[in-house]
């Protein structure tokens, strides 16, 4: 197995969801409010997995321009859940650099009038440990 | 002991690929009461056969065991040659060592290994039966059919065409079903009740069909052939041998606010009713829970005005017994409920309507008289959008797994009827693929596109959200252009997923047809026998097997039908004679096995019991063999062990046990 298919192995694992199942309907990138900002559309996730091509997305700046918010999730009529994709490429970055890319602590200092409610929700959700 | 052939079929290479044959036949040689054993490229050829045929004349075979496919494949093939070859068809055991087998595994000597003691088992059953002779039961010349929508009509038609009488068994108070709901149909555009309601007349004018309205299929027993089915018809409230269908009562019925079913609840309607103008029988039914006389005694407007005298208040439920040879279910569908879809706003907005609720919007006798309005402040829309796939293809439980088929088609229609009247309305189609086979469909959607400019766009929507202004905000996405959408509708149509009619989980069960986990109708086979239930005389018709359109429901409805008069054709059918039987020696009248089983087939009787020593009235068990379809549940159920399914006896089950474990 080649990192690239093992990175990808890993990113199924982490996030529990199954790219095959992918119809290409794009109601996750319908659904999108960070959708703008992404380079990578959320419904392109899945083909970056299924071409192993993990390395992309972990330089993309989707992975971190995606608020979480798990719109995709709730309305994917496939059940696969490109938010769980991102978050789970996120971890993998996160777990390679060693360290959380946000510390807890940072939050409070890092809050800002204008930001997305469902980013807090995210960071919570994130941080709760 | 037996004299017993085994013939090897090596399926081309289905089974001689993975199963060296020619060690299976050298093994099974060696087994007890064999005779004879050959292998041969096709058993089932006419070649095939004759060999087999040749073996029971010249070796004198009393048994024959045939290792091959299925036997649902060709069980019935080799009884045959059996039969012709003057051997006891119910002598020949199948030992399935292809699909059981060599398709199953990759290893050719564990494969070997495992026919070989397939082989073993079917010896040593065959070893231990006997001759066993089919009966014969009658066959009751009239048909059922449950359903009175089109593909209910279509087959009644056919039946009755055929000179055999049919029933229409319809729940609401008129036949005509989904179709009668429709406007125009695809790809002709002709308007769905000038081409339903002639045959609604003709079913209701041909002498050989009767029609029972208002009524629900209540009870069901018996078998192919020897049906016999309770039909409830509900209290229609009205003499339907007085009603002239003149309507005064429906005009002057004071009681107005009931939703109106037929139009999807879009509108209203009166208590007493008939759901269409077209309705047949043209009589209509007091809605009980809704009328006025019924809930507080005071009102009786309807039997005040009705020159004919034909409300009668007081009339009750009638239960009608009558016996069918054959059935045929023809339930229909309905749209699934969206109260999952909170992301498309439809419980939120009037203005978000499914299909069919446009459907109706657009019929002359709907709602708003034809005229396309959005339902919260009847102004004109401007922009509509269509969302494709609404609940099909879900993967979730919100959702249906299959592709309701019929959407692609009727949104296309929709479409281009509305960019034919209303030129200046601008509409949208988010679909995720445009599935249109069939004959002139993609002409018919590429006209949508090409001819009449309808803007389809690959993507699903996300979500609409309703605005302050009273227009929809439609959130969606070109994947082809790789850019979000957002269009200010003013309205959205939902093409929801179809599911079969929630009554058939019912009815399914009173007739012991089975269903699959979306509720829809089992085939016997699902490519070579489609419009057979597994349950035999249970004939299936229309979308209770699986989403279809009308061209495809017509022509199952015919095929249903040819079916059925195939079956009342006959005068005698051929009864299974493996069914099962009590050893009253052993019988203690327990009733066990009475409790148990599904067809009502055993009941009690006392009988002289003469044995060494023993002579006695004893209370035993009875097992009536035309009603018994040898599921053999009694035979586990016996506490004595006197209970036994002929063909499949416990001592034949134990052999079988034991040569595998040998």
């Amino acid at each position: 197995m080649t990192k690239a298919e093992k990175q990808a192995e890993e990113i199924r694992e982490i996030s529990g969801s199954d790219p095959w199942k992918c119809m290409k309907c794009g109601k996750c990138s319908a659904s999108c409010p960070s959708y703008d900002e992404m380079d990578i559309k959320p419904h392109q996730f899945v083909s970056y997995i299924l071409q192993d091509n993990v390395e992309a997305l972990a330089q993309s700046r989707s992975l971190w321009k995606c608020l979480s918010c798990f719109a995709c999730v709730e309305r994917c009529p496939r059940d696969v859940q490109p938010g769980r994709l991102v978050d789970a490429a996120r971890q993998l970055v996160v777990r390679q650099r060693g360290q959380d890319y946000l510390k807890a602590d940072e939050i409070p200092e890092l809050l800002d009038p204008e930001l997305p409610q469902q980013l807090l929700v995210s960071a919570f959700r994130r941080y709760r440990r | 002991m037996q004299r017993i052939g085994v013939f090897v079929c090596h399926c081309g290479s289905n089974i001689a690929a993975t199963v060296d044959v020619k060690k299976v036949v050298e093994l099974v040689r060696m087994e007890p009461g064999v005779v004879w054993a050959e292998d041969y490229p096709y058993m089932c050829s006419e070649a095939g056969q004759s060999r087999i045929a040749e073996a029971i004349r010249t070796q004198k075979l009393t048994g024959v065991v045939v290792c091959s496919c299925s036997p649902r494949m060709h069980e019935a093939t080799f009884r045959k040659c059996a039969e012709r070859s003057g051997l006891n068809p119910y002598m020949v055991e199948i030992a399935n060592i292809r699909e059981h087998c060599s398709w199953i595994h990759k290893n050719t000597e564990e494969a070997t290994e495992k026919a070989v003691i397939l082989a073993r088992a079917a010896i040593a059953k065959v070893n231990l039966n006997t001759p066993l002779q089919a009966g014969e039961s009658r066959v009751t010349k009239r048909a059922l059919v449950i359903g009175g929508g089109i593909a209910g009509i279509q087959t009644a038609l056919d039946i009755a065409d055929a000179g055999y009488e049919v029933d229409i068994v319809e729940k609401t108070p008129s036949i005509g079903g989904r179709m009668s709901q429709l406007d125009k149909t695809f790809p002709t555009l002709d308007c769905s009740a000038c081409i339903l309601t002639p045959k609604m007349v003709e079913a209701s004018a041909n002498e050989k069909i009767t029609l029972y309205t208002y009524s629900e299929v209540e009870k069901v027993s018996g078998f192919v052939g020897d049906f016999t089915v309770d039909i409830r018809k509900k209290a229609r409230s009205v003499d339907m041998s007085k009603c002239t269908g003149c309507g005064v009562c429906q005009e002057k019925c004071p009681s107005r606010k009931t939703p109106n079913e037929f139009n999807r609840g879009l509108n209203t309607r009166s208590a007493i009713y008939t759901p269409f103008a077209q309705a047949i029988p043209n009589v209509p039914v007091i809605d009980r829970e809704h009328c006025i006389k019924f809930q507080t005694g005071k009102c009786g407007v309807c039997a005040k005005v009705c020159q004919a005298g034909a409300i009668d208040y007081e009339q009750k439920d009638e239960i009608i017994t009558r016996k069918y040879g054959a059935i045929v279910v023809a339930t229909g569908f309905d749209m699934i409920k969206l109260d999952k879809y909170g992301e498309y706003a439809y419980e939120q907005s009037p203005d978000v309507i499914t299909s069919l609720e446009l459907e109706r919007i657009m019929n002359a006798a709907g709602p708003t008289k034809g005229h396309l309005e959005r339902m919260s402040d009847h102004r004109p829309p401007k922009n509509i959008v269509f969302i494709q796939c609404v609940g099909s293809r879900c993967a979730d439980e919100r959702g249906k797994s299959y592709c309701s088929k019929i959407c692609c088609m009727y949104t296309a229609k929709h479409a281009m009827l509305i960019r034919d009247k209303y030129p200046d309305v601008n509409v949208t189609v988010f679909y995720i693929d445009v599935r249109t086979p069939g004959k002139n469909f993609d002409e018919f959607y590429r006209r949508a596109v090409e001819e009449y400019h309808v803007n389809y766009i690959k993507g699903q929507v996300g979500k609409v959200t309703p605005q302050p202004d009273g227009t929809l905000l439609v959130h969606g996405v070109d994947l082809l252009d790789n850019h979000q959408v957002k269009i200010e509708a003013d309205m959205v149509v939902l093409a929801a997923a179809i599911e079969p009619n929630p009554d058939v989980r019912k009815i399914a069960t009173m007739l012991t047809a089975s269903i699959d986990t979306n509720n829809f109708l089992t085939e016997a086979h699902p490519k070579l026998r489609p419009v057979e239930s597994p349950t035999a005389g249970i004939f299936l018709s229309g979308v209770c097997q699986g989403p279809k359109d009308i061209p495809e429901t017509v022509s199952q409805a015919g095929a249903a039908a040819v079916k059925v008069i195939g079956l009342l054709a006959k005068d005698k059918l051929l009864t299974n004679p493996c069914t099962a039987k009590a050893d009253v020696l052993a019988c203690n009248g327990c009733s066990a096995c009475a409790n148990v089983c599904p067809y009502g087939a055993i009941s009690y009787e006392d009988q002289e019991v003469r044995a060494p020593g023993v002579r006695e009235i004893r209370r035993v068990a009875v097992v009536n063999s035309a009603l018994c379809q040898g599921c053999g549940a009694c035979t586990v159920a016996c506490p004595s062990g006197a209970m036994d399914l002929q063909g499949f006896s416990n001592r034949q089950m134990i052999a079988e046990v034991d040569a595998i474990c040998r």
